[in-house]
Parts: structure tokens; sequence; C-alpha cells
């Protein structure tokens, strides 16, 4: 995006570190040099802020947070400036922005390293926020993002940076606010996001081996939240099990939840069942790590629970 | 002192005319309850927009906090688009969206005020680093009061500024109140231009009730930044004759401004438009009929804002979702 359109630059901490931003932004500086590849000193409020003026003035910023936790020095440029500029000035200057953050998990890295706080974006009108799972929706999406001409909060995981897949060279777009199959199945719909289309995966597998086929739902965007498609599937299938990265309480395991319910109400046979990271703040030990985020076995047993109730229904 | 247009210092008078009497003709529809949101008036602190708005072109930028109604009328926006917003009516500036705290022309460089406390400070840094990647020789301008040196954005945004010697002037208008705080109550540190010097930055402070002051500092600290050797900080020293909010209030519609009376009376004494006038008059640059015209045209303008805005219907209700997202 950057080589075809000129409004479009890069700023946030470490994106001229060779290891910051694991590694995602190599080579950018040498093409674009150092007025469109901007490293900054630890200012997140300020940064952002200065991104979300540029994009007041009509450029398409990129403002990287390679640790989604230190984002929460931004929230006054975010949530109260970016993400209520148009509306409350009666759409006189939109705010074609992306806000990249890097959910760090693992690593006993703790508390203050591991955050996943995309509900607390997605709660706020006026902010999309996506969350890719594949290389090719990591691409797609964030041209998607780029070109949009509102704020766009684009949430990275750090576990996805080991999955490989293939990237097609050029632009392409991933389209906002649409969900994806990646898997078909009849017999219980698994809505995920990010890292946990993976777990998901994982889990179907081990589900068909028991003759349970699951469909996997890759929400891909999380606001606007592809209601259709999670309404669709879940009419299909009559249950659905919620796994995401985030926190239980209030969180999109719960938004997700109240659509199954607003969108399918007659199909479902069953409650909703949620996997989530427990309601506490990330441990450091990696004893203590390995409970604390959820894997397959805890989507498998999910879908079992789910399953189990109301069978006939 | 350097010989100016005569052209050009009727301007700045009428401009100040212009938002005063613009402010004061709000006085009696707060009063009443006629109007609702929430309104700062800037009398008293005209000449700073004043002054600092002549040292720009139109394409500069100008970003505002929740007392910006003179900021926006010197850059050039509509009287009666903002009298109408302040009604909350669909031909405001901000299409009845927004109220008095959020007002904004970007054909005429203004950006947009909105009342986070120094929460724009940050977003004109941005304007600037647009203007440093393009190369398009505009300068910034953010308009911040001394309450929000309270606040760290403010500390960041002058570092990377300063670190990016980006096309910006930090604009503080002392007022010496932070809403009922006087700021001896809020800062260890009284000179606020201080702040900018131990970021490297150019800082002055001036006499903020002064227009021609205001527009010569300004124009220099422009100048200098569009040479690229911004930022520059200038400390406007002034006072509001009228409360935080609404009248004479801390709380609108309530009489609870707590300022000294006797503090009251000698910033009057330093009104920046009757000591304008004087200094017009002294100079032989106008005669007091030729102002006097000036004043009864800007009462028409006002005359005018206010029928337009009862003329202009409100928002309607099943617009309310509108402009939540561009599409």
């Amino acid at each position: 995006m950057m080589a075809v359109d000129e409004s479009v630059f890069l700023i946030g901490q470490g994106v001229k570190s060779p290891w910051y931003v694991g590694n995602t932004t190599k080579g950018l500086l040498d093409r674009y040099g150092t007025e469109r590849v901007i490293d900054t000193p630890v200012s997140e409020n300020a940064v952002t802020g200065s991104a979300v003026g540029a994009a007041l003035v009509g450029m398409r910023p990129v403002v990287v947070h390679p640790r989604m936790d230190f984002m929460l020095y931004a929230f006054d440029p975010i949530i109260n400036e970016a993400a209520n500029w148009h509306y409350m000035f009666g759409g006189k200057l939109p705010v074609p922005l992306v806000i990249w953050g890097i959910v760090n998990r693992g690593g006993e890295q703790a508390a203050q390293h591991s955050q996943a706080l995309h509900a607390l974006f997605a709660h706020i009108p006026g902010l999309k926020v996506v969350m890719p799972s594949t290389p090719y929706d990591a691409k797609g999406l964030m041209i998607a993002a780029i070109r949009d001409d509102n704020p766009v909060v684009y949430i990275d995981d750090r576990w996805l940076y080991a999955v490989d897949g293939e990237v097609p060279e050029g632009i392409y777009e991933v389209p906002l606010g649409k969900a994806v199959l990646r898997r078909e199945g009849k017999d219980v719909t698994i809505a995920a996001n990010s890292h946990m289309v993976y777990i998901a995966m994982v889990a179907a597998e081990q589900l068909a081996r028991d003759g349970i086929e699951a469909e996997v739902l890759d929400m891909r965007t999380i606001k606007p939240i592809d209601k259709g498609l999670l309404a669709a599937s879940a009419s299909k299938t009559g249950r659905v099990v919620v796994a995401d990265g985030g926190w239980k309480t209030y969180g999109v395991s719960a938004e997700i939840s109240a659509l199954a319910s607003e969108e399918a109400f007659g199909y479902l046979k069953a409650p909703v069942v949620r996997v989530t990271v427990p309601d506490l703040p990330a441990p450091a030990s990696s004893v203590l790590e390995k409970i604390y985020y959820p894997d397959s076995e805890k989507v498998v047993e999910a879908v079992k629970r789910t399953l189990s109730h109301g069978k006939e229904g | 002192m350097k010989a100016y247009p005569k052209k050009f210092l009727i301007k700045l008078y009428k401009t100040m005319v212009r938002i005063r009497l613009c402010e004061e003709s709000l006085v009696e529809p707060i009063l009443n309850g006629e109007i609702r949101c929430p309104v700062h008036l800037y009398s008293g602190e005209e000449a700073i927009a004043t002054g600092v708005c002549a040292a720009l072109s139109e394409e500069d930028y100008i970003f505002g906090t929740h007392r910006s109604h003179g900021h926006y009328l010197a850059k050039g926006g509509s009287m009666g688009e903002l009298i109408a917003e302040i009604y909350g009516k669909e031909t405001g500036c901000s299409r009845g969206r927004g109220g008095s705290m959020h007002i904004i022309e970007p054909e005429k460089g203004m950006m947009g005020a909105a009342p986070i406390v120094a929460g724009t400070i940050s977003l004109a840094v941005g304007a600037a680093l647009a203007a440093r990647i393009r190369r398009d020789k505009r300068v910034s301008v953010s308009f911040f009061g001394d309450g929000a040196t309270g606040e760290g954005v403010l500390y960041e945004s002058l570092n990377f500024a300063a670190l990016k010697c980006l096309p910006i002037l930090f604009v503080c208008e002392n007022n010496l109140y932070s809403t009922h705080m006087p700021i001896r109550e809020c800062r260890s540190n009284l000179p606020i231009s201080h702040t900018g010097k131990s970021f490297g930055v150019s800082a002055l402070r001036v006499n903020g009730n002064d227009v021609l002051k205001l527009y010569e500092t300004a124009k220099d600290a422009v100048s200098s930044c569009r040479e690229g050797r911004g930022p520059v900080f200038i400390e406007c020293m002034t006072y509001r004759l009228r409360g935080h909010v609404g009248a004479d209030d801390n709380i609108q519609g309530e009489h609870t401004d707590i300022r000294p009376q006797e503090e009251l009376e000698k910033w009057k004494r330093k009104d920046p438009i009757p000591n304008f006038k004087r200094y017009l008059i002294k100079n032989a640059i106008a005669e007091n009929d030729e102002l006097a015209r000036i004043e009864l045209m800007a009462q028409a303008e006002v005359r005018d804002a206010h029928a337009f805005t009862k003329d202009s219907p409100h928002p309607k209700q099943s617009d309310i979702e509108k402009y939540v997202f561009k599409k």
C-alpha cells in the first residue's frame, strides 16, 4: 500500500527494529525512508494522537503498538477523538486510520504484556475491529483497513506469526465485516477469531474422529460482526460454541452468544457454550499459563457439553 | 513599531468585535435556557485567536478546545453555522451533532475543536507531521488552555514535535484558571513558557490581550515553522471576562464564579478590544465613526446569524444513526 498510495505511512515504536514488531516491517525503512516509516519514543498517547491528526488532514496512517497493553495510554485519541470525530462533527471529516495492536500472549510475560483487549475497542461506536487468523487475511484485511475511511483497530496475535500460508503478491482486499467458514459441518458451529481459529480447527479434527462434524466459523472482523453468516451457521447446526482469546465476562464471546440468541433462537437446541481465557490476569509461570490459555481439549469439551444438552431439541 | 496597512488593522479590529458580539449575544439565551449545550465564552480572549489566525493562510490548520468560538470565527468559520450548531440545528457547522464544544470548518483549515482537555494537542502535531511528510509548507496551530498543562500528553507532544522539528505553534491561552482552580493551585512552576524551553523549543510569554503583539509573535513563529525551524511555544497571558461555562459560572445557569471582583475589574481595564480601539484612534488610523460603523456591521451579522438559526430545522430523529461511519 505504501508503494501505491503516498498518503500511507507507518508510525510507532520499533518500526525500524529488526525484531520488535515480529519482523513484519522488515525492509520498509530502506524502501520508504524515515519520513514514512517513523520510529517513535515511548509516547503512545501523543504518537497515536499524531496519527489521528494526520488522518484528519488526509493521510492514511498506520500506527502500530507492538504490545497492545501499552495502547491503553492511547485510549483518549482512539476513543474520544478518532472514534467520535466523524459523528460529532456531523460527517465533516473522516478519520482514515489503522491502529495496529499486537497481542503478545504467552512466554511467561505475565499480566501487562499479554492482554487481549479487542473487546474494549469493539464496544466503542465509530471503531471497526478486525482480527485476522491467516497470512492471506492478514494482508487482505490490512489493505481493506487502510483503504477504509474510518478508524480500524487491527489486532494481531503474536502466536499467529508462526503460521505459514500462501500470500499473493499485489493488492487485494479481504472485506471488513465478513466472516468465513474454515470448515463445514452439521453438528455444531464453533465461532472463533484470530488464534482461536487454529485451536478450533484442531478441535474439529479431534471431534471428527469421534464422528462429530463441527463447522468452524472465522469471524475475522469482530466489529461490525457478520451476523448473517453466524445466524446461518447457527440455524443449520443448532448448537454454538464460541472460542475467543479474550476474557469471558462482557467479552466478544458474550456478544456472539447474545447474537446467536437474537438471530437464531428458534433454531438453537442448546445454550451457547463459551471457551475463553478465565477472568483473571495472565500469570507468568508457564505451569499456570498452560491452564490459563484455552487449548483444543477445552473446545472439544465445550462441544461435547453442548451436544449432551437437549439432544433431540 | 512596524507600520501596517490600515485595511489590515481594521480587519483585526473587526474580527475581535465580531467574536465579542457573537459571544455576548449568547448570554441571554443561555440564562433563559434557550441554549442548552454547555457554552464556554471567549469574551476577553479575542486578541489571541485574532492575532494568531491573522498570521496564518487559509490552508494552515488550527485545532481548538471547549472554548473555541473565537478560533472558529477568526479562521473564517460562518457565524450563522456556529450559532445554529450551538442551538443544535441541522444547519450547524457540525449538523447539530456537536454543539458548542465541537465546531469545525475544514475548508477554512479549522480542523475541529473538542473539549477533552489537551486532547487535540497531539492531533495538531499529527497535522504538522502530515505537512512535513507532504512538504506542503503548511503550519499547524494547537490552541489550548493553562489547564491542559496538567495533562501528560502535552509533554509527549512537545517532545515529539521538537524531535521532528515539526511546523506547529503551541499556543497556550493562560487565563489563570482551570475551571475554578487558580493556576497557583495547579502548577508548581508558574510560567508555562518554561515548559516549552525545557524541550528545547523556542518559547515566549506574551501579553495575550495585545492583538498586534500576538500577530507579530505568531507571524515570526509561522515563518520559523515554514523554514523548518519549528515548533514554537507561545504562552499568552489573558483572562476570561465570563465564567468557565455559561455567563458567569462554573456551572452553567448558576452564578458561581468564584474569582475576586477586584481581579475581574483589573482585567476589564485590560480588555483587548477597547485597548485596540484607543490605539487605532490615537494613531489616527481610524476615527470613532468608522469603528462604530464596524460595530454596527458586526451587530447586523450577529442578528442575521440568530435569524438564520431560528429559521433552521433541527436534525431529523430518523437520522440519528447517520455519520457514525463514513460510508
